[in-house]
């Protein structure tokens, strides 16, 4: 393979790209050199197992990866604003739409998602830690190591085209012979690996490590939606691990799952893609429906409207998001009788959503409203996503949906859902949460900046889509013809688009500003707050609670507080705690090397990467490291400075 | 490490909090590799009889090699759970013993296995020929993977045991090891059956 194979050449944006990866690189290398902070990164971060700070790089990572996906989306508007353009061409084009879909899915909205589950909901069950810590760090370390494996294809050996649905035979060997594709195969199962930990460690974290006295019924309904996403988690994306190693086979052992020759089956992968796929929509929204609940109670000041109704509503909507995967492909030749049963039970997930709907307008209703950020993004949630859940349903009867189906109407309807639940969730998370995370507020104003500037952008991005679609417009081509008629909604798309762009970056301004400017929290509780996050201590110190809290019913912290306990002072007792491990970070090293010689087919570099993975787990299983414990006089002088 | 009382006849394994935890995380982890067998398995009815004109299973499976597969890995999960019992009544000689023998017949098991692969391929039944057997040999090699896997694992809990005798952890990880063991025996009962015995009447 020469050189030229190898990087990606030709294009003036690539270049750039290059130079700015290049540069990127050198300033972190010598930023850390200059101020010696190398050590620092190691023992502080690199090897940390602590979930608020393994949170706190979830985060980041996506919020990188939202510019990542964001640049792309930008890309494919400038190019779609006007008819004929040719700022892209088909190629390039095609390899930004897939990258787009699939970093903003399993890159972007899972990992901001896990990331505040992490710091959230140990603090919430009034924990430690996770059940298990040092598996939470590979967890982190697996999906940043797929993501990583990803997100170089731009650059090395040139990026996957073929859909983030990757539908066979277009991403078979014949059609897509270019190393992309098989990016997009390790990159997914390496941090799918990361996934299913993380969906283990949380189920067991959540039915075991609760505070005494907290039922499954009195739990935070973040906690719920983190549980139920977890179950999820766990029966999903094994599914999605042999979809991509039956690919990975077909494409670099010559198996025949989906191909068209030798009794291959490309409608299999169809099936396999969504049966994980389309449980994965609700593993990026049920948390989200979590947090959308506690920010609307905490801000309306009541107790959650309806709590049951809205724990098994989620409980059914996790049932039933096993049961609909046939509705992505109505078109592709299931009979009357298949598409009807799934048809039916799409629709049937309205209810327990509608369910959903009404109580946050009842936890409203009458409630003594604060228009923080977080709650107007809350707010804003409500509409945008019925909106999004209607035309949802509109979708779902399968007749219809011949003519809306590969039609902009569809993708407006998914991004309706997906940015008005997930991305506005993260949002109104990071808001929320945040005190938690940094220990000081993201700035109000600019909070509120970001909040009208990007729910204006967003609707106008996507609301014109839905009358492309009607008027005809298909998705995923890279270009139409002035004769169309599409230009002026195209052009409101791009603007809206624009704007989103615009909030994003205030945001990210907003994160530089409030570190420089904030006022640091002294109380731990700055919303006022109902649930235990907020009973712990600024900054939180890293094991938590010097006391594990006693829970006394739902919203915990609410009735320590009306019940004169929440400061209650008791002799301290020493606390277990895990100790910092350099295995998971390494391990996924290995398998970041792996990966990258399997997308190569260099044999030799796969088999060594596999050996170091294996190495490592040899090591840690060889590890009888049992933690450490916090002395009472470390405790009281920690509680001194922070209280 | 634990605060929680336990009876004297709590079995070593789930007297730690770590140990209960682990236990029941291996529990959940079994779950998800359920779900990761039934994909194979439906994947491998959905080609069953795709063979493109090439080598049909009925051809090829023969009942003595599969049923002495069979065998060996029933019966090493059988003297998986006298290890086991050993291990609850202390007794690290019998522990040893009974897990040494059940490697044994894992790797007879897997030498078996590796020589029916080797016979299919030559008689032109490989990965690559058609649907079918890219199906066959994905399930089964899976399979096989993992009871190699599962070999090397408990081969290094051995040599833990030969370091630390029995201690909550180690008796954790042999408790947990053998759940795995037993697992496999599970998903073989169900390759036995859909796989062979269908395949050589259908």
């Amino acid at each position: 393979m020469k050189w030229d194979e190898f990087f990606v050449t030709g294009d003036p944006l690539i270049y750039g790209a290059d130079v700015s990866i290049a540069l990127t690189l050198i300033g972190v290398i010598f930023v850390l050199t200059y101020f010696k902070k190398w050590k620092w990164l190691w023992t502080e971060w690199l090897t940390t197992v602590d979930h608020k700070k393994l949170g706190i790089m979830y985060v980041m990572a996506a919020v990188m990866m939202l510019f990542r996906g964001g640049v792309d989306a930008l890309l494919m508007r400038a190019q779609l604003t006007v008819p004929d353009a040719g700022f892209l061409d088909s190629t390039h084009y095609n390899e930004i739409f897939t990258t787009h879909g699939t970093i903003m899915i399993i890159f972007m909205a899972m990992p901001f998602l896990i990331g505040l589950m992490n710091v959230v909901i140990p603090l919430q069950i009034g924990a430690r830690d996770v059940a298990y810590p040092f598996l939470n760090a590979v967890s982190f370390w697996t999906f940043f190591m797929g993501a990583m494996l990803f997100n170089i294809s731009f650059v090395i050996g040139g990026s996957p085209s073929a859909g983030w649905t990757s539908y066979v035979p277009l991403a078979g060997l014949e059609l897509s012979p270019s190393v992309g594709q098989n990016y997009y195969l390790l990159g997914l199962q390496i941090a799918g690996i990361g996934t299913l930990l993380t969906g283990i460690n949380f189920l067991v974290t959540i039915l075991k490590m609760r505070a005494p006295g907290m039922k499954l019924m009195q739990m935070p309904i973040f906690t719920w939606s983190s549980l139920i996403t977890s179950v999820i988690i766990v029966f999903a994306f094994p599914v999605l691990t042999v979809a991509l190693a039956l690919m990975t086979f077909d494409r670099l052992f010559g198996s025949h799952f989906f191909t068209l020759m030798d009794g291959g089956m490309p409608m299999l992968w169809a099936n396999l893609f969504w049966i994980w796929g389309h449980p994965e929509v609700y593993i990026v929204i049920l948390p989200a429906f979590g947090m959308f609940s506690e920010i609307i109670s905490t801000f309306a000041r009541k107790t959650l409207f309806g709590y049951k109704a809205m724990v098994y509503s989620m409980v059914v909507i996790a049932g039933l998001s096993f049961l609909v995967w046939v509705h992505h492909f109505f078109t592709m030749g299931a009979g009357g009788a298949v598409n009807s049963f799934f048809s039916i039970t799409t629709m049937l997930i309205a209810v327990p959503t509608g369910v959903k709907i009404f109580n946050w307008l009842f936890t409203l209703y009458k409630g003594r409203i604060k228009f923080t950020t977080a709650m107007l993004w809350s707010l804003a949630f409500i509409p945008n996503f019925v909106i999004g859940g209607v035309t949802g349903v509109m979708l779902a009867m399968a007749a219809a949906d011949y003519q809306y189906h590969n039609t902009y109407f569809l993708v407006a309807h998914f991004h309706y859902v997906l940015i008005s639940g997930t991305v506005y969730a993260c949002f109104a998370g990071l808001h929320f949460w945040y005190p938690k995370m940094f220990n000081h507020r993201l700035n109000e104003k600019l909070g509120k900046w970001t909040f009208w500037i990007f729910v204006a952008g967003f609707n106008l991005c996507f609301f014109p889509m839905y009358f492309l679609g009607l008027a005809g417009m298909p998705r995923r081509v890279y270009t139409y013809g002035a004769a169309d008629g599409w230009m002026s909604l195209n052009v409101l798309a791009t603007m809206g688009g624009v704007l989103m762009g615009i909030g994003f970056l205030i945001l990210v301004y907003n994160i530089y500003f409030s570190f420089r400017y904030s006022p640091r929290e002294t109380t731990g509780d700055p919303w006022d707050g109902r649930t235990l996050e907020w009973a712990t201590a600024a900054p939180v110190p890293f094991y938590n609670f010097a006391h594990v809290p006693e829970v006394k019913g739902h919203d915990a912290y609410w009735i320590a507080k009306k019940e004169g306990r929440a400061k209650e002072k008791k002799p301290y007792k020493p606390i277990h705690m895990p100790s910092n491990s350099g295995v998971p970070v390494i391990m996924s090293t290995f398998f970041f090397i792996s990966g990258f010689g399997m997308v190569f087919s260099w044999h030799w570099m796969s088999i060594a990467g596999l050996i170091g993975v294996l190495a490592t787990m040899v090591i840690r299983s060889f590890d009888y490291d049992k933690g450490f414990y916090v002395s009472v006089e470390e405790i009281e002088k920690h509680e001194q400075t922070t209280e | 490490m634990d605060a929680v009382e336990h009876s004297p006849n709590t079995p070593l394994e789930y007297q730690s909090e770590t140990g209960r935890l682990n236990i029941l995380g291996f529990w959940i982890f079994l779950g998800a590799e359920i779900a990761l067998f039934s994909t194979l398995f439906a994947t491998y009815f959905v080609l069953d009889g795709r063979t493109a004109g090439g080598p049909v299973p009925a051809e090829l499976f023969e009942v003595k090699g599969v049923l002495i597969e069979t065998f060996l890995l029933l019966t090493s999960s059988f003297t998986c759970g006298l290890a086991i019992h050993y291990m609850r009544r202390h007794s690290l000689k019998g522990l040893f013993l009974w897990i040494g023998i059940t490697l044994a017949l894992g790797l007879s098991f897997l030498g078996f296995e590796i020589y029916e692969f080797v016979h299919y391929i030559h008689e032109g039944a490989a990965l690559t020929t058609s649907a079918y057997w890219s199906a066959f040999f994905v399930l089964t090699g899976t399979h096989g993977a993992h009871v190699a896997m599962g070999i090397a694992w408990i081969a290094l809990i051995l040599i833990q045991l030969k370091q630390r005798g029995l201690t909550p952890d180690t008796s954790r990880k042999v408790f947990i090891s053998s759940l795995y063991w037993h697992f496999l025996d599970v998903v073989w009962i169900f390759i036995f059956t859909a796989v062979y015995l269908l395949g050589m009447v259908m």
